[in-house]
């Protein structure tokens, strides 16, 4: 029953992928984005890790993918935009980057396969008490370098949309 | 293929792992369109996240959750840069080709 619902998570989450990566709509694509990282969250939960099911669901579908469409929406891409996507899009441009991208699965396949690795997940669950335990442990150094990192995030984001709006007061 | 009534084969786990990777590279590869790179790089940093879950669920040690949210922090850090970047391009170059950027060589 879990490897079934495990294959049907990674059906979808594969199928929506490839339907996002071709979309000519940007909009559409990021609904398929949304698909794919709820079957992901289906699979982290199959695994064994409901946290990460659930932060996956709050801040990758919630906040990452909404900043996305933010940024879509403003940029106010309409009709015209997907004609010229058209346009960039040849018919013939996806044969050689797929035939690199399958040359490397058969390369890291050939290198799972030699490993012999009969190992099974039994999906134990790993609650959030300890995860928390680990972070504020082991972790705790890495935890605030995560916390820098998103303060230059921040930083950063400030820094470019700041000059957008200097610009604007210019004209 | 191999007995899975218990579990899930932390192999067919990789194999997942390794073709979200690869439809990330080459999205990144066919795409001219920042956003859609940019969704690309999301696939590519998920199916790093797999991995850690299902490392950190054969060893059922919590560490593979704890870098699950380590690669959280970083895709949200990294797209608030980037759609600042995207906003800029738009502004400046007036089209989201990622190859108008290309005049700013050294």
């Amino acid at each position: 029953m879990l490897y079934l619902l495990f294959l049907a998570s990674c059906g979808i989450a594969i199928a929506s992928a490839i339907m996002a990566i071709t979309r000519l709509n940007a909009s559409h694509a990021l609904i398929y984005l949304v698909i794919t990282l709820l079957s992901l969250a289906v699979i982290f939960f199959l695994l064994g890790a409901p946290f990460a099911a659930a932060l996956q669901i709050v801040i990758y579908a919630g906040a990452i993918v909404v900043l996305f469409l933010f940024v879509v929406m403003m940029l106010n891409l309409g009709r015209r935009s997907v004609e010229r996507e058209r346009q960039w899009l040849l018919p013939g441009i996806w044969v050689i980057p797929s035939i690199l991208a399958g040359a490397l699965f058969v390369i890291l396949g050939l290198a799972l396969i030699g490993a012999e690795n009969q190992a099974v997940i039994d999906g134990e669950m790993i609650g959030p008490r300890r995860v928390g335990a680990a972070l504020v442990g082991p972790y705790v150094l890495a935890v605030e370098l995560a916390g820098v990192l998103l303060l230059a995030g921040l930083v950063g984001a400030y820094h470019l949309g700041r000059r957008y709006l200097d610009e604007r007061r210019e004209r | 293929m191999m007995d899975a009534a218990g579990g899930i084969p932390l192999e067919h786990v990789i194999w997942f792992a390794i073709t979200l990777f690869l439809i990330g590279v080459v999205g990144i590869l066919i795409r001219r369109n920042v956003i859609f790179i940019l969704l690309s790089l999301e696939l590519m940093m998920n199916a790093a996240a797999v991995v850690f879950i299902a490392a950190g669920a054969f060893h059922c040690q919590a560490d593979g959750q704890v870098m699950f949210m380590f690669i959280l922090a970083l895709a949200a850090a990294e797209v608030a840069v980037a759609l600042g970047l995207v906003v800029q391009l738009a502004r400046r170059f007036k089209t989201l080709d990622i190859d108008a950027a290309s005049e700013m060589t050294g």
